[in-house]
C-alpha cells in the first residue's frame, strides 16, 4: 500500500505543527503536564531555522503571557499554552490582553482542579475560559476541539478570529485530547507575514514603529477617566455582541427528531456521541449538541430546540456543573435541564451518561 | 470491523510504542484509529497502559470501559483488565511474573512467553514487537505488509537499523503464542 500523507499524532504535538504551518511568529511557554509536548515538539521542530518563528521557554507562566502581550502589541501572531494551574497564573495577563484588544492564541489543556489537583483530563475550567478568569468585563473567543484534527484546525480558526476581532482566543482542550493520538492531515506551510504586511494590516493599532504619516499607536488597557473608560467598555461589548451574532459554531448529531438532547463539548462530546448510538439502538430519540465555540455559545440553537419541544436537556461535562448554567439560560425554563459529570480526572463511560439521562430526565 | 484493545503492563516494557505501531499500521490500512494512553507520573517500573481502537467507521468515544482484546503483561494489569474483556473476547498474557492466571471461561485465553524468549535470545528490546506478533497471529486485524510500514513510521530514523530484527520478532511472536482455552 502506498505511503499516505495522513499522520498519526498526539493532540499536543499537532498544536505545535499547526502553529508553525499557520505562520505563527512566536511561542512563549512554560512546561506543565498534560501539555508539555506542545513546547517539546516546537523545540524538536526548530521552526526558528525554517519559518523564523521564535520559541522561548520563559521562567514562568506570568512571563510567558506578558511576552505574548509584548509580541501581540506589535501585530505579530503569538501564542502560549499551558494547563489549568498555569492558566490561572496567566489570568491577569489575559485580562490585560483583552483590555488592550490584542489578538493572540492561548491553549489550555485542562487537568483536574482546584489547586494543583490532578494531571488527568477535566473540563473544570469552563467558567474560567468563558466567564472571565481574569478581572473585568471581557470575553475570550473559546474553541473546544474534540479530536486531534480539530486541535489542528482550531489553531487556524482561533488565530483568524483573534485578528478579525482584535481579541485573545483560547483553545480549551483537556488532557485526553492533548495526549491521545489520531489521524491528522496537516495544512500546507504558510509564510509568516512580513513586517510590511503587518504594518499595513495593523496600521491603526500596533506599536511597530511610527511612520511619518500617522499618529502614534498606544497599546494599553489603562484609562483613568471613567467617562472614556465606559466608552471603551461599550465598544468591547459591541464587539462581543458581533461575535455572538457571527461566530457561533456547533455540531449536531441526531437533534432533528430528538426528544432528549445531550449537550457536551470536547472529549466528553466524543464519549456522548457513543451514548447517542446506544440510546438510538434502544429506540430512544436522543441527540447530541456539541458547542464547538464555548464563547460565543450556541444559545440561539438550544433555544430553538427547546421551543421545538425537546423534552429535556442533559449537560454532560467533566466537572461539577458549569456549562449547564448556559444551557439553562438558553432553554429559559421551557424544558428540564440536568447535569451529569465526573471530576478529579475521572472520565464517564457512554452507558453511564445514558443511565444518567434515563434517571434524571426520562423517568420523570 | 472494530477492534478495541487494551495493552497493559509496566512502564519500560514498550506498551505505549506497541500501541503506536499497531495504530500506525491501522492508519496504513485506511482505518480510523485512536491511541489513548493512561498517562501519569509513573515512569519505568510503574503501570502503563494504552487503549487502541481500530475501526472502518468513525470512532465515537476513544475511551473504552470494556475491550475486545486485552494484552496483559503484569499481575496488576491482570487484576484490573481480565474482568473488562467482553464475553467472547480475547485475553493474551505473558506468563512471566503472573501469580494468578486468568480464570474466566467465557473468553479465549492465549499465553506468550515473550519475556523468557527474549531473555534466551539476549534481545530484551524486541519484547513488545514479539508480543505484537503474537497478537496479530490471533487477531489479524491489519495486513502484515501494513504492520511493517506502521513499524517503520513509528520508529525514529535512528532506530531504523533495528527494523529487520523487529520484523523477525513479529514473525517469531506469531510462532510462540499458544492457546490456553
Amino acid at each position: 500500500m502506498a505511503d499516505k500523507e495522513v499522520k498519526l499524532m498526539k493532540g499536543n504535538e499537532v498544536i505545535a505543527h499547526a502553529a508553525i504551518r499557520y505562520g505563527c511568529d512566536g511561542y512563549f511557554g512554560y512546561p506543565i503536564t498534560p501539555q508539555s509536548e506542545v513546547m517539546e515538539t516546537l523545540m524538536e521542530l526548530k521552526p526558528w531555522e525554517t519559518t523564523g518563528m521564535v520559541v522561548l521557554q520563559a521562567e514562568s507562566e506570568i512571563s510567558s503571557v506578558n511576552m505574548v502581550y509584548g509580541g501581540a502589541s506589535t501585530g505579530k501572531r503569538v501564542m502560549t499554552s499551558s494547563s489549568s494551574p498555569g492558566i490561572s497564573l496567566m489570568a491577569e495577563g489575559i485580562s490585560y490582553l483583552a483590555g488592550a484588544e490584542l489578538p493572540c492564541l492561548i491553549v489550555n489543556c485542562q487537568r483536574g482542579g482546584p489547586g494543583l489537583g490532578t494531571i488527568q483530563p477535566s473540563q473544570g475550567d469552563y467558567f474560567q475560559a468563558c466567564k472571565g478568569g481574569g478581572h473585568g468585563d471581557y470575553k475570550l473567543i473559546v474553541f473546544a476541539p474534540n479530536s486531534v484534527q480539530e486541535m489542528h484546525d482550531h489553531v487556524f480558526e482561533a488565530f483568524d478570529l483573534a485578528f478579525k476581532y482584535r481579541n485573545p482566543a483560547m483553545i480549551l482542550a483537556d488532557g485526553a485530547i492533548g495526549q491521545m493520538m489520531e489521524k491528522v492531515v496537516l495544512a500546507p506551510q504558510r509564510p509568516r507575514k512580513s513586517d510590511a504586511e503587518i504594518a499595513a494590516e495593523c496600521r491603526t493599532w500596533a506599536a511597530n514603529g511610527k511612520p511619518a504619516d500617522r499618529e502614534r499607536n498606544v497599546v494599553t488597557s489603562l484609562e483613568l477617566q471613567s467617562e472614556k473608560m465606559e466608552i471603551i467598555n461599550h465598544r468591547l461589548q459591541e464587539k462581543y455582541r458581533m461575535m455572538e451574532e457571527c461566530e457561533v459554531r456547533y455540531e449536531e448529531i441526531g437533534c432533528e427528531d430528538a426528544d432528549y438532547v445531550i449537550v457536551a463539548f470536547g472529549s466528553s462530546a466524543r464519549i456522548c456521541s457513543a451514548t447517542v448510538e446506544m440510546a438510538r439502538a434502544e429506540g430512544l430519540k436522543v441527540g447530541l449538541l456539541r458547542p464547538i465555540t464555548l464563547y460565543p455559545f450556541p444559545t440561539k440553537r438550544i433555544a430553538e430546540l427547546a421551543a421545538r419541544g425537546v423534552r429535556g436537556f442533559l449537560s454532560a461535562e467533566l466537572n461539577a456543573g458549569q456549562m449547564v448554567e448556559d444551557v439553562r439560560l438558553a432553554v429559559n425554563g421551557k424544558a428540564p435541564v440536568e447535569h451529569y459529570g465526573r471530576q478529579g480526572g475521572m472520565l464517564f463511560a457512554p452507558d453511564e451518561v445514558l443511565a444518567a439521562l434515563k434517571d434524571k430526565l426520562i423517568k420523570k | 470491523m472494530k477492534e478495541t484493545l487494551i495493552i497493559a503492563g509496566f512502564g519500560g516494557q514498550g506498551v505505549l510504542s506497541m500501541g503506536k505501531i499497531l495504530a500506525y499500521s491501522g492508519v496504513m490500512q485506511d482505518f480510523e484509529v485512536t491511541w489513548m494512553p493512561s498517562y501519569g507520573p509513573e515512569m519505568r517500573g510503574g503501570t502503563a497502559n494504552v487503549t487502541v481502537i481500530l475501526s472502518d467507521r468513525k470512532i465515537s468515544s476513544p475511551i473504552a470501559h470494556e475491550f475486545d482484546t486485552a494484552i496483559i503483561l503484569n499481575q496488576q494489569s491482570m487484576e484490573k483488565f481480565e474482568p473488562l474483556v467482553k464475553p467472547g473476547g480475547v485475553l493474551i498474557y505473558d506468563t512471566n511474573g503472573i501469580t494468578r492466571h486468568p480464570v474466566r471461561d467465557d473468553i479465549e485465553v492465549y499465553a506468550i512467553d515473550a519475556t523468557a524468549e527474549c531473555a534466551k535470545l539476549g534481545q530484551a528490546k524486541l519484547f513488545n514487537t514479539m508480543i505484537l506478533g503474537g497478537y496479530l497471529k490471533v487477531r489479524p486485524v491489519v495486513e502484515m505488509e501494513n504492520v511493517m510500514i506502521g513499524l517503520k513510521k513509528s520508529l525514529p530514523e535512528r532506530a531504523w537499523k533495528m527494523l529487520p530484527a523487529n520484523e523477525e520478532a513479529i514473525r517469531h511472536g506469531g510462532e510462540i503464542i499458544r492457546k490456553i482455552r
